[in-house]
C-alpha cells in the first residue's frame, strides 16, 4: 500500500481498502524504521494521528473533502506550521513556533491531508546536498538499495568498508522531503525552489520534483530565501500526483501580492497519444564537459525517445547559460544578505545573552544562530550591494538576468513546446566525496541546469529518466514558458509513461521487512532493482 | 571569542591597514580590504570569523567578476519576472488582528507588550576596539542617547 501513488491510495481509502488511521500508523512506523535517514526534523505524531481520525469520520459519513484527504503528506521545515516547530535546520530558529499556517499547509491540511512532520533540509535552504543543516545530513535513501551495495562490492571488492560509510547525499536543499517521500513515509511533499531545490533532490531520489511558475502558488509563510526567485515545490512518486497537488495549491492568495489573479481551476492530465504536433527543444548550451556520461546518454536517448514517437526535436541556443550560474550567485546572495536581516533575536528565534547594546546583541545572536554558509552569503550579498559595487554587480546581475529571461521567451517564440534538460551533473554522490567542496562551489556546479528557470520564473519539471550502471536513479528536467505548467506536466505523463521508471519496488520497503530493518550494519532496506 | 583573538594576533603582525588576500591575481576590484571587511560586518552585523571566511568572499567576488564579460548596454534591470502585471493591492479594511499576545509569545524577553531591547545608540566596536574590557568602555556611553535602564530584562 505505501508504494503506491496518491491517486492510487485515496481510491483506497474511498474504498474502505484502508482506513486513514490505519494508513496514517503505518507510515509513522516506516518513518520510526528509517531514522537513520534524518529525513525528518519533527514528526508530529499527535496532530498526525488526530487529521487520521477527522478524516476517517468523513470518510465513514461519505464526505471526504477530495483526492487528498486522509492521505499523509510532509513538509519541508522552512514553511510556517502553526503549533509545530519551524527551524529551517539553523540554531537560530531552534525552538521557533510560528503563529499561523503557510498558505499552501493550510490549503493541503483544508483539504483533508495528513501531516507526519516537518522534513530536513540545508539550513534556510542554502545547499544543493542537504548535508549543511544544524540536524545534520539527509541520507538518500537508494544508498541502501540491494544493487548499489552489491555494485559497491564488486568494484572494490578487498575493501572491508563498514556498512554505512559510504551512504549518498539526498541532493538539495529539499532532501529532507524527497528522502521523505522515496522512503515510503508519506505520498508527496512539499519543497521549495529557489536555484533547483526541488528538481535536484528528486532526480537523485528517482521522484517527479515539480517547479510551478513563479506567481502560481502562494510563497505566504515560506520563509523567504530569494523573494523574487522563491516557489513552493511538489516531490511525489508520479506526474498525475504532482498535478494532483497542484491543483489544490495553485491560485491568488490575498497575502501573496506575488501571485498572478488569474483563475486557475484544478485539471486533470490528458493522456497524450500523439505527440507528432509537440517540439521539443535540447539547448546545446547544457551539453557541458562536466556532464556525467550517464546523463548524456539517457538525455540523448529521451530526445530519441520523442522523435522516434513523431516528435519534432531540435536544437536550440540559450545563450547566456554560462553566465546564468553567476547571475544567480549575485542576485541569491544579495536577497539573501536583505531577507536574512530579520533575525536579530528581538522577536523571535534565538537570542544571546549579551546585552550591552542593541547591536552586539544582534551581531552574537546573528553569529551563534548562523552556520558558515549563511553567513558567507549575508557577507557576499551585503559586498555585492555597497554603493561602490551596487551598479557593477547587482545592477548588472538583473540586467543579466533580463537577458537570460529573455532567451527563454526567444525559445518558445521560435515554435518550441517544452525544453528538455538534464536535470543534475551525475548520480547522487556518496558524501564523503560530496564535502570535499565547499557549499558554495557545489552550489555553482550542482544548480546549473536548474537555476535558470527560476531567474525566468518559468515552470520545471524534473523526472525520472533511468537508472545509472550503480543502479542510481537520473532525472531529466522539461522546461515550459511561463504559466504553461499544465502542457509542461501533460508532456512530462507522457515521458514517464515510456519510462515506466519503476514505482512499486518501494512496497519491499515496508511490507517485506516487517520487524523493521537493523538501524546500522547491512541496513536492510532494499529497494529491487529494476 | 578565539577566531577574533586569532584574527587580532594576525593583524597585530601585520601591522596597519593590511590588506587581506590569498590570491593577488583574480581580475576586478583587487583584495579585499580591512576598511572593507569592517565595514561589512558592521552593515549585516555578522562577522566573517576566520581567514577562510575572507577568503571565502574573495571566490564570490572573483566568481560574480566574470558577469563583466556580458554586453548589457541598453537592457533595462529586471526587478522581477512579474514585471509586466499590477502588484495586488487589497483594500483598505482591517481583517485580522488582534494576535499581540501570540506573538509575544515567541520573544525572549519580553515586558507588558514590549519586546525589550538593549541600550541602543552604541556602535559595534570595531576590530581594534575589542581589544579593551567591554564593560570599561561601556560606561563612558551611560549616560549618553537613549537610555533604557528600566526596559533592562529582569
Amino acid at each position: 500500500m505505501l508504494g503506491r501513488t496518491l491517486r492510487e491510495v485515496s481510491v483506497a481509502l474511498k474504498q474502505g481498502q484502508i482506513t486513514p488511521t490505519e494508513l496514517c500508523r503505518k507510515c509513522l512506523s516506516v518513518i520510526q524504521k528509517t531514522k537513520f535517514l534524518n529525513a525528518y526534523i519533527t514528526v508530529s505524531y499527535e496532530v498526525a494521528l488526530k487529521q487520521a481520525e477527522e478524516s476517517e469520520k468523513r470518510y465513514k459519513k461519505g464526505q471526504s473533502l477530495g483526492e487528498l484527504d486522509g492521505i499523509p503528506v510532509a513538509v519541508k521545515d522552512n514553511f510556517s506550521t502553526a503549533g509545530i516547530e519551524t527551524t529551517c535546520a539553523s540554531n537560530m530558529l531552534k525552538g521557533y513556533i510560528p503563529p499561523f499556517n503557510a498558505t499552501v499547509v493550510q490549503k493541503l491540511l483544508d483539504q483533508g491531508a495528513v501531516l507526519m512532520g516537518k522534513t530536513n533540509l540545508d539550513e534556510f535552504a542554502m545547499g544543493s546536498g542537504s548535508t549543511d543543516g544544524a540536524f545534520g545530513p539527509v541520507k538518500n535513501p537508494w544508498s541502501y538499495s540491494k544493487q548499489y551495495r552489491e555494485q559497491r562490492r564488486l568494484r572494490s571488492p578487498g575493501e572491508r568498508r563498514g556498512a554505512d560509510e559510504d551512504w549518498l547525499i539526498a541532493g538539495g536543499s529539499s532532501g529532507g522531503s524527497a528522502a521523505a517521500v522515496a522512503a515510503a513515509t508519506c505520498f508527496a511533499a512539499l519543497g521549495s525552489d529557489t536555484g533547483g531545490s526541488t528538481r535536484n533532490p528528486a532526480a537523485h531520489c528517482g521522484l517527479v520534483g515539480f517547479k510551478p511558475s513563479y506567481g502560481l502558488v502562494s510563497r505566504y509563510g515560506l520563509i523567504p530565501l530569494v523573494n523574487s526567485m522563491d516557489v513552493p515545490g511538489i516531490l511525489t512518486r508520479c506526474v498525475d500526483d504532482a498535478a494532483t497537488v497542484l491543483g489544490v495549491l495553485a491560485g491568488h492568495d490575498p497575502k501573496d501580492s506575488t501571485t498572478v489573479q488569474d483563475p486557475v481551476k484544478p485539471f486533470v492530465l490528458p493522456s497524450l497519444t500523439d505527440v507528432s504536433k509537440l517540439c521539443v527543444g535540447i539547448p546545446k548550451e547544457y551539453l557541458v564537459p562536466e556532464l556525467s556520461s550517464e546523463v548524456r546518454s539517457l538525455w540523448s536517448k529521451a530526445a530519441g525517445l520523442f522523435e522516434s514517437a513523431g516528435a519534432k526535436v531540435i536544437d536550440v541556443s540559450l545563450p547566456h547559460t554560462s553566465y546564468s550560474i553567476v547571475c544567480y550567485h549575485v542576485l541569491c546572495t544579495s536577497e539573501v544578505a536583505s531577507n536574512m536581516a530579520r533575525f536579530d533575536g528581538l522577536e523571535y528565534g534565538h537570542r544571546c545573552d549579551i546585552n550591552e547594546s542593541t547591536e552586539a546583541m544582534y551581531a552574537a545572536t546573528r553569529r551563534e544562530g548562523f552556520n558558515d554558509v549563511v553567513r558567507g552569503r549575508i557577507l557576499s550579498g551585503n559586498f555585492f550591494l555597497l554603493k561602490e559595487n551596487y551598479e557593477n554587480y547587482f545592477i548588472k546581475a538583473q540586467k543579466v538576468r533580463r537577458l537570460i529571461a529573455n532567451d527563454f521567451v526567444n525559445v518558445f517564440n521560435s515554435g518550441v513546446d517544452v525544453v528538455l534538460t538534464p536535470t543534475t551533473l551525475s548520480e547522487a554522490v556518496p558524501f564523503l566525496e560530496f564535502i570535499k567542496e565547499d557549499n558554495r562551489t557545489r552550489s555553482a556546479q550542482d544548480d546549473i541546469f536548474t537555476q535558470a528557470a527560476n531567474m525566468a520564473g518559468v515552470p520545471a519539471v524534473s523526472v525520472p529518466a533511468g537508472l545509472s550502471p550503480q543502479g542510481l536513479p537520473i532525472g531529466l528536467q522539461f522546461i515550459a514558458p511561463a504559466f504553461g505548467d499544465q502542457k509542461l506536466l501533460t508532456v512530462a505523463k507522457w515521458f514517464e509513461k515510456q519510462i515506466q521508471f519503476p514505482v512499486t519496488q518501494l512496497q519491499e520497503l515496508t511490507e517485506d521487512c516487517p520487524s523493521g530493518f537493523e538501524n546500522d550494519n547491512s541496513a536492510s532496506v532494499f529497494l529491487k532493482q529494476c | 571569542m578565539w577566531a577574533r583573538a586569532v584574527w587580532l594576533a594576525f593583524r597585530s603582525g601585520l601591522g596597519g591597514c593590511q590588506a587581506f588576500s590569498t590570491k593577488a591575481n583574480f581580475q576586478g576590484s583587487g583584495p579585499i580590504t580591512v576598511e572593507v571587511i569592517e565595514h561589512l560586518e558592521r552593515l549585516a552585523l555578522v562577522d566573517f570569523g576566520s581567514r577562510e571566511a575572507v577568503a571565502r568572499l574573495e571566490k564570490a567576488i572573483a566568481f560574480a567578476d566574470r558577469l563583466r564579460a556580458v554586453d548589457t548596454d541598453g537592457v533595462e534591470p529586471m526587478e522581477s519576472v512579474l514585471e509586466d502585471r499590477c502588484l495586488y493591492l487589497r483594500s483598505d479594511k482591517v481583517a485580522e488582528g488582534n494576535c499581540a499576545e501570540e506573538l509575544l509569545q515567541n520573544s525572549h524577553q519580553v515586558v507588558e507588550e514590549y519586546f525589550v531591547a538593549p541600550p541602543g545608540n552604541i556602535s559595534l566596536p570595531t576590530l581594534g576596539e575589542q581589544e579593551r574590557t567591554l564593560p570599561t568602555q561601556l560606561s563612558s556611553y551611560s549616560g549618553k542617547g537613549v537610555s533604557c535602564e528600566h526596559m533592562k530584562a529582569q
